[in-house]
C-alpha cells in the first residue's frame, strides 16, 4: 500500500464517526456537498485529523480544502 | 442577472416559517421607553431587563449622565474625525487616563467599539508568517480580527489547556505567536482556566491577549477582570475590553505595559480609519470607569444576584450552561428552536426580557436563553424573575408541573 493510500485510509477512519449520511468516500467526496457538514462538525473533524497525524491544519489552509482528496494531499505535504 | 441576496433565501424562509406560527420576532424587539438599567416599556408592557450586559447598572448613574451632558454642551455632538487627525479631544485622553488608573497599566488605547478593539489589536499584532492561536468558542470580533490580518490561524478546543499545549507544540519555534483568550465566554457564561493557559502559552514563547468584555467591573479586587481574580496580572500582555457592558456606554479599548504599545496608534487600521467616539460618550465612559474603581458593594450584590438566580433556576429543574454561577451570565439550554422561541415569548409576555441565541452563534449547535444580571436588580426583582421562569417553564413544558 502506498503512503497516499495509507493516509487516505486513516483519514477515512476519522471521517467515519462524523459520516451520518453513510456517504461513499473517494478523492472527489466534498465535505460540504456530499457529507453535508456544518462548520461545527468541520471544526471537530479537523481537530481529530490534527491529533491523528500530529500536524496543524491552519484555518487559512482549511479554506482551500473542499474534498477528501485535497485533505489527503494536504496531510501528506504537512507530514513532509 | 443573479440576485446577490438569493443566497439568503433559506434563512428568509426559516424566519418566515417561524413568524407564521404567530410568535414575536426575537431579533426585532424595540424598547419604547427605558426606565432604568433594569426596566423598560416594550409594546406598552413594563418589562424587567435580564439580557442587557449592563452588569454594573451605570447607564443611569447621575454622575455619569451629568458628565455626558456637560461634554455635549462644551464639545459638541461629535468629533467628525479620526483619532490620529482631528478626532482626539481632551476627553479621549482623560478616558485613556482613567483606563490606565483602573488597570494600573502604562498604556491605554480607546477604539470606537469593542468589536473594533479586537479587530484592530488582533489583525495588527500578528502579521504574515506569524500565528494566532484562538479558542474555538471565541467571539465573532476575534475571528473577524483574524480574517482582517494576514497571520496563520490555529484553533484549539474550547477551554482545553491540553489542546492548546499540543497545538502550540506543533508550531515552528521561531515565528511570533499570539494566544487569544477570553476571561468569560459569553454564550454559556463559563470562565477560562487562565493560570494554566498562561503557563502553557509562556512555555511555548507566545504573547497573550485576553478579552475581558464580560469580566470588567466585577471580577477581581479592583474589578479588572477574570485575569485579576485568578492572579494572572503580570502575565497578560494585552487586555481588551469594552465600554458597552459594565461601563454602560459604547466604545472599546486595549491596555498594556508593553513599552512599544503607542506605535499601534499609527498602524492599527480600525483605530486610524474611523471616526473617534463623540465627546459625550468618552466623558460618560471616563466618569463610569472612575466610579467602578470603588464599586465594591455593587459587585457584591451582582454576585449575590447571579448565584441566587443560578440556584433558583436549577431548583426549578432547568438545564444550565454551567454547574455553578461562574459569571453574571446564566444560560438555559433548551432542546430546539421551537421550544426556545415559545419559552422566550412566554417570558416576554409575563414581563421579562432575556436574550435568545441559536446556532451558528452558539457552540455545539445548542439553543439558549441567556440571562445577564445587573447589580441594580433588587432582591425583589430576582424573586419576580424566578417566578416568571417557573410560570413560563410550566406553560411551555420545559420543566415538570
Amino acid at each position: 500500500m502506498s503512503t497516499r493510500d495509507e493516509i487516505f485510509n486513516r483519514v477515512a477512519a476519522q471521517i467515519e464517526p462524523f459520516n451520518k449520511k453513510k456517504a461513499a468516500l473517494g478523492d472527489a467526496t466534498s465535505f460540504a456537498k456530499d457529507l453535508e457538514w456544518d462548520s461545527l462538525t468541520v471544526m471537530d473533524f479537523v481537530a481529530a485529523i490534527e491529533d491523528e497525524f500530529d500536524i496543524i491544519i491552519t484555518m487559512n489552509m482549511q479554506a482551500e480544502i473542499e474534498t477528501v482528496g485535497q485533505l489527503v494531499d494536504a496531510v501528506a505535504k504537512l507530514q513532509g | 442577472m443573479t440576485d446577490l441576496l438569493s443566497k439568503f433565501d433559506p434563512l428568509i424562509a426559516e424566519r418566515e416559517a417561524l413568524l407564521d406560527t404567530g410568535v414575536r420576532d426575537p431579533f426585532g424587539i424595540v424598547m419604547d421607553q427605558v426606565l432604568s438599567p433594569t426596566e423598560a416599556i416594550i409594546k406598552g408592557k413594563k418589562t424587567i431587563l435580564l439580557g442587557t450586559y449592563n452588569y454594573m447598572g451605570m447607564t443611569f448613574d447621575p454622575d455619569v449622565v451629568a458628565a455626558g451632558k456637560r461634554a455635549l454642551d462644551e464639545f459638541g455632538s461629535g468629533t467628525t474625525g479620526s483619532r490620529v487627525l482631528n478626532g482626539t479631544y481632551q476627553g479621549h485622553r482623560e478616558c485613556e487616563e482613567a483606563l490606565k488608573e483602573f488597570y494600573g497599566m502604562d498604556h491605554a488605547i480607546v477604539f470606537s467599539t469593542g468589536y473594533q478593539a479586537n479587530l484592530g489589536m488582533i489583525s495588527t499584532l500578528a502579521g504574515k508568517g506569524e500565528y494566532i492561536i484562538l479558542d474555538a468558542d471565541s467571539h465573532a470580533s476575534i475571528y473577524d480580527g483574524c480574517w482582517l490580518g494576514n497571520a496563520e490561524i490555529v484553533r484549539f478546543r474550547h477551554n482545553s489547556v491540553e489542546d492548546l499545549d499540543k497545538r502550540l507544540g506543533r508550531l515552528p519555534a521561531e515565528p511570533g505567536k499570539l494566544v487569544v483568550l477570553e476571561g468569560v465566554y459569553s454564550m454559556f457564561g463559563d470562565i477560562a482556566p487562565l493560570p494554566e493557559m498562561v503557563a502553557v502559552a509562556k512555555k511555548h514563547g507566545a504573547m497573550i491577549l485576553c478579552d475581558e468584555a464580560h469580566g470588567m467591573g466585577f471580577f477581581g479586587p479592583n474589578g479588572r477582570g477574570v485575569y485579576e481574580e485568578l492572579g494572572c496580572e503580570n502575565d497578560i500582555d494585552f487586555v481588551v475590553g469594552t465600554f458597552s457592558k459594565s461601563v454602560g456606554t459604547v466604545g472599546g479599548f486595549c491596555v498594556s505595559n508593553h513599552p512599544k504599545f503607542e506605535v499601534l496608534r499609527l498602524v492599527c487600521r480600525p483605530y486610524v480609519f474611523t471616526a473617534s467616539l463623540p465627546p459625550s460618550v468618552v466623558a460618560t465612559a471616563a466618569a463610569s470607569i472612575r466610579k467602578l474603581m470603588y464599586a465594591g458593594e455593587k459587585r457584591a450584590h451582582l454576585w449575590k444576584n447571579s448565584r441566587r438566580l443560578h440556584q433558583g433556576l436549577r431548583d426549578l429543574g432547568f438545564t444550565l450552561g454551567t454547574e455553578t454561577a461562574q459569571s453574571a451570565i446564566i444560560a438555559l439550554m433548551l432542546p430546539d428552536m421551537e421550544t426556545t422561541v415559545r419559552m422566550w415569548q412566554a417570558l416576554l409576555e409575563l414581563g421579562l426580557y432575556v436574550n435568545m441565541a441559536r446556532p451558528p452563534a452558539t457552540p455545539a449547535g445548542t439553543f439558549l436563553l441567556r440571562c445577564s444580571l445587573c447589580a441594580e436588580h433588587s432582591d425583589d426583582q430576582v424573586g419576580e424573575i424566578l417566578g416568571m421562569f417557573e410560570q413560563a417553564g410550566r406553560a411551555v413544558g420545559c420543566i415538570g408541573r
